[in-house]
């Protein structure tokens, strides 16, 4: 295409060089770059499986260009831990049982990951209103409440997130 | 009824000498780690080198002939690789009602690959592209010249059942009728004091996995077409290969984890195109639906009109019910008389009704195909049956429990096939207790008002016994301890492969990072069938269950002789064998697999399991065994009304259910959770709209399902009586979780507002108008 360009993007702490159209998503870049972590669900904003953090805030990366995340911290889910050394949201998220299907996993845990940096210790209302952007058809949410919840404890020293 | 003689009729409950070392408890599912820390790869998470990008190009008419489809400007695209029409391919169908397996005979109602000539629904194919990149593909897709001639359609299945209505299957558009006749329907209406006639309406239903259809295909060095596909039959394997004229072991279906399923992708979605368009390019190719595709690729739940009429005694007896049921089957046939079924045999739900008369039909319009949804029939006449029990309390005015409880199918009684479920039967424990649940009544707000409805419910785990369901596992333990599970059954996100992790960590006393397991591939793990109709656990749980007991068989007598101990006074637990005892008589679990390997014992079984066979039901009075055995629960709401606004605000909701034995109680409570949300989305907002057979809700802007902020908290009472014919006396819990969720809350809102809307969803202008012609019959009446 005629208009790609070089840009490099920093992804989970490490900078990546694509080249990429005017028009190439931050979804789409992330997933062509290797990061399959990032799930595709509808490419309109409507669901949130997308979602990552840009410089710690939650955004759906279906709806960013890739060419505007340049100079940016971009987080995935992979980028908050790994099996070994879980993120107490990816502990809790498994301990409680609120991954079904796990697609929409990543975008949850990375808008309850930008609200816990905003909000430390949130309501229920907190909750839901920082996850209403992410579709769920397998949990019916409940455990995912839990999840961050519990997680928000074990952030702020409160209580572990069993 | 007392609860003596409930208790005397309870069957004994299996396995009550296995102490669980982990079943029942709330388990960490061994996929939970991968799936929170993003290292689980889906279907679309899979490239290889040279790959290709796949594109379908659809039918924008839902009726149409096609005139002149023009493929040239776009196969002279750069980066086009291919675009293939019907006129590329041979004259072949895919086969759209085979369930999932071996066997039967079909009902030979075929779809074609591609619009030969006709186009019969909104969305039907017409063309496959692929290409360089997703961005070629979609470009050569704007380059296709498609003329349709529209045809006169049929877009509501009475119309289609007129005389003169446009043919979508041939003869009259009926594609599958059945009856269930029992006692004296006449006689039963003759003795009843009231008779109630009420019509119920259903919509259509988008699954809405997250996960859209998704896969990518490769011909291997042996001919062989691989297709890794997002899938919860990967026995499709069969049905591309008789498409496509080829050997059925040169096509292999191969999963990942499944991004949602829910019956939408049970069918065959992606896998013929790609195996299509990988065999034409000798390349790899990945075809990955939009939303859209999603949306318009595969088939709805079916909207059912529901006639009851329920003939009833003063004390509260019913003495007769009618039913005519009608389904819309959209333009293919796929799963809509298996559909059809279901909903005939559950049409008179959990209660004993001596005279009954069922007629349903399936027909087919020029609507979106319908198929299989989770409930799959039984939840639409749940989604009936249960409103018209309220209706019938109301009319005679007695409790709307007292009533059902003065109805309810007990344990040992014939349900309306004349089967008795060998089961335990706990609606009335279930619905007592989920009523009891919701406390006290939060009360009305000026125009708000608060309302609780319940519902109670039958529904099977299981396929159809005619089918004749088989399911393998396989189980092996390796010199160092470790413990190898491998079947074909596909993971959906219910945990259906941690649950086979379990049973066999649970039998053979190891612990469960000690077990792997392997599944969901045609040509290597041994064939589980389908994950569909709540029969995973049940089928391949048994399976593992078998194959690991025959092993645990083998290793035992090899410790007992050693240790100089009887087989039963062996204990295997924490990765240990040991005399029950005298635990200090033992060794761990890795050496005596080493001794069993150094006599040459054999390490692994693979075992089948089978369920019932049967003959199909009597065609003239639906009689017979329809499924191996049945689930049984209760769902009550409480619900907040809006009654100037309509809007509707679920405040509680309580879930129980019989699961017979929970292998994971988180998994368990997180079916009933997820059916949850399912349900109150089916009961409130979500429907395909269709115009004309083009559907005007293409994407979750549009098409309205629970979000975080409109699912109220589900708590679930889980009831075990262990009496199920699962492994460990399971039952199951996929479908049953949102059976009855729907008419609870219909029946809350009509406590509500003191009347009823008939039609899903319940949406605030229903709910208005419902309000409006309630006002005008009082006034009415008090004029």
């Amino acid at each position: 295409m005629s208009n790609e360009r070089r840009i490099t993007l920093e992804i989970n702490g490490a900078a990546e060089t694509t080249s990429v159209p005017a028009h190439r998503t931050l979804l789409e870049a992330l997933r062509g770059l290797g990061h399959v972590d990032v799930k595709c669900g509808c490419e309109k904003g409507d669901c949130g499986a997308c979602a990552v953090l840009l410089d710690g805030v939650a955004v759906d990366s279906c709806l960013t260009l890739a060419w505007q995340a340049e100079g940016h911290a971009i987080t995935t889910l992979a980028g908050l831990g790994t099996p070994e050394r879980m993120h107490p949201l990816q502990q809790a998220f498994a301990d409680l049982g609120a991954a079904q299907c796990g697609y929409c996993t990543p975008g949850m845990i990375i808008a309850a990951e930008s609200l816990l940096r905003r909000v430390p210790d949130p309501s229920e209302d907190e909750i839901r209103v920082a996850l209403s952007g992410n579709l769920c058809r397998c949990t019916g949410y409940t455990k995912i409440f839990d999840a961050v919840a519990a997680a928000a404890a074990v952030m702020s020293g409160k209580g572990d997130a069993r | 009824m007392t609860t003596t003689d409930r208790t005397l009729a309870e069957p004994a409950p299996r396995d009550t000498n296995v102490r669980y070392n982990q079943i029942g408890k709330p388990l960490v599912r061994t996929d939970a780690p991968g799936k929170v820390t993003g290292r689980t790869p889906y279907a679309g998470d899979y490239t290889m080198p040279k790959m290709l990008h796949a594109k379908v190009v659809r039918a924008d008419l839902a009726s149409a002939r096609l005139k002149r489809i023009d493929v040239t400007r776009a196969r002279a695209l750069p980066g086009v690789a291919c675009v293939l029409t019907a006129a590329d391919m041979p004259d072949r169908n895919i086969a759209t009602d085979i369930p999932g397996q071996t066997g039967r005979d079909r009902l030979k109602t075929d779809q074609q690959v591609l619009v030969r000539e006709r186009v019969r629904y909104f969305g039907e194919p017409l063309a496959l592209i692929a290409a360089e990149s997703r961005d070629v593909a979609e470009a050569a897709a704007l380059l296709v010249e498609v003329e349709l001639e529209p045809i006169a359609g049929v877009y509501d299945p009475e119309e289609a059942l007129k005389p003169g209505a446009p043919i979508v299957t041939a003869p009259d558009n009926v594609v599958a009728t059945y009856r269930i006749r029992r006692g004296d329907v006449e006689a039963g209406f003759a003795a009843a004091d009231v008779i109630v006639e009420n019509t119920y309406r259903t919509q259509f239903q988008e699954h809405a996995f997250l996960e859209p259809e998704v896969g990518l295909a490769w011909v291997d060095e042996n001919g062989v077409v691989n297709i890794r596909v997002s899938t919860q039959v990967i026995e499709h394997f069969r049905a591309v290969a008789d498409a496509l004229g080829l050997p059925h072991n040169k096509v292999r279906v191969l999963g990942a984890m499944v991004g949602g399923g829910f019956g939408g992708k049970e069918d065959v979605t992606v896998e013929l195109y790609l195996a299509i368009l990988a065999m034409h390019t000798r390349r790899p190719v990945r075809l990955e639906y939009s939303r859209e595709d999603s949306f318009v690729g595969h088939g709805k739940r079916h909207p059912f009109k529901l006639v009851y009429r329920t003939g009833v005694t003063r004390d509260g007896r019913i003495t007769a019910l009618d039913v005519q049921a009608l389904a819309d089957s959209g333009a293919y046939v796929f799963l809509s008389p298996y559909v059809l079924l279901y909903c005939a045999v559950n049409a008179s739900g959990p209660y004993r009704v001596d005279n009954l008369n069922v007629f349903a039909r399936a027909v087919a319009t020029n609507n979106m195909f319908t198929s299989a949804f989770r409930g799959f029939g039984g939840m639409q006449a749940c989604a009936a049956y249960e409103q018209q029990m309220d209706e019938v309390a109301g009319a005679i005015g007695m409790d709307r429990l007292e009533f059902r409880r003065r109805n309810l199918l007990r344990t040992g009684e014939p349900m309306a096939t004349g089967f008795v479920p060998p089961s335990s039967i706990w609606t009335e424990k279930c619905a007592d207790l989920a009523w009891e649940a919701l406390g006290e009544q939060t009360p009305d707000d000026g125009p708000v008002k608060v309302g609780r409805g319940i519902a109670c419910y039958q529904q099977s785990y299981g396929r159809l016994t005619f089918l004749k369901d088989t399911s393998e596992a396989w189980v092996g333990v390796e010199i160092d301890g470790t413990v190898t599970v491998r079947s074909g059954v596909t993971d959906i996100g219910a945990g259906q492969a941690s649950s086979l992790a379990h049973i066999a960590a649970e039998i053979l006393g190891v612990t469960l990072p000690n077990v792997i397991v392997y599944n969901s591939d045609s040509q290597v793990t041994p064939l589980a069938g389908t994950t569909t109709a709540t029969r995973a656990l049940y089928m391949t749980g048994n399976a593992a269950r078998q194959a690991a007991a025959a092993l645990r068989e083998r290793l035992v007598a090899v410790a007992a002789e050693v240790l100089g101990a009887a087989p039963d006074a062996i204990e295997l637990a924490s990765n240990r064998v040991a005399v029950a005892d005298d635990p200090a008589r033992g060794m761990s679990f890795a050496e005596l697999v080493r001794l069993c390997a150094a006599r040459g014992v054999h390490r692994s079984e693979l075992a089948i399991f089978r369920a019932p066979f049967t003959s199909p039901l009597d065609p003239e009075t639906g009689q017979g065994q329809a499924h191996p055995d049945y689930v049984y629960g209760a769902h009550a709401v409480e619900v907040a009304v809006d009654t100037e606004t309509g809007e509707v605000r679920v405040l509680k909701c309580i879930a129980a259910h019989d699961v017979g034995q929970c292998i994971n109680r988180a998994a368990v409570e997180g079916q009933i959770e997820g059916g949850t949300q399912n349900g109150l989305g089916y009961a409130l907002t979500e429907e395909m709209l269709y115009r004309e057979g083009r559907l005007v809700t293409p994407s979750f802007s549009e098409y309205l399902m629970p979000t975080a902020m409109d699912m109220p908290r589900v708590q679930s009472i889980i009831l075990e009586s262990r009496s199920g014919i699962g492994p460990f006396g399971a039952k199951g819990i996929g479908e049953p979780a949102l059976t009855p969720v729907a008419p609870a809350v219909a029946n809350a809102v009509a406590d509500a507002i003191g009347a009823r809307v008939f039609e899903y969803p319940i949406t605030p202008e229903r709910v208005v108008r419902a309000i409006a012609g309630r006002d005008r019959a009082g006034a009415a009446a008090g004029g």
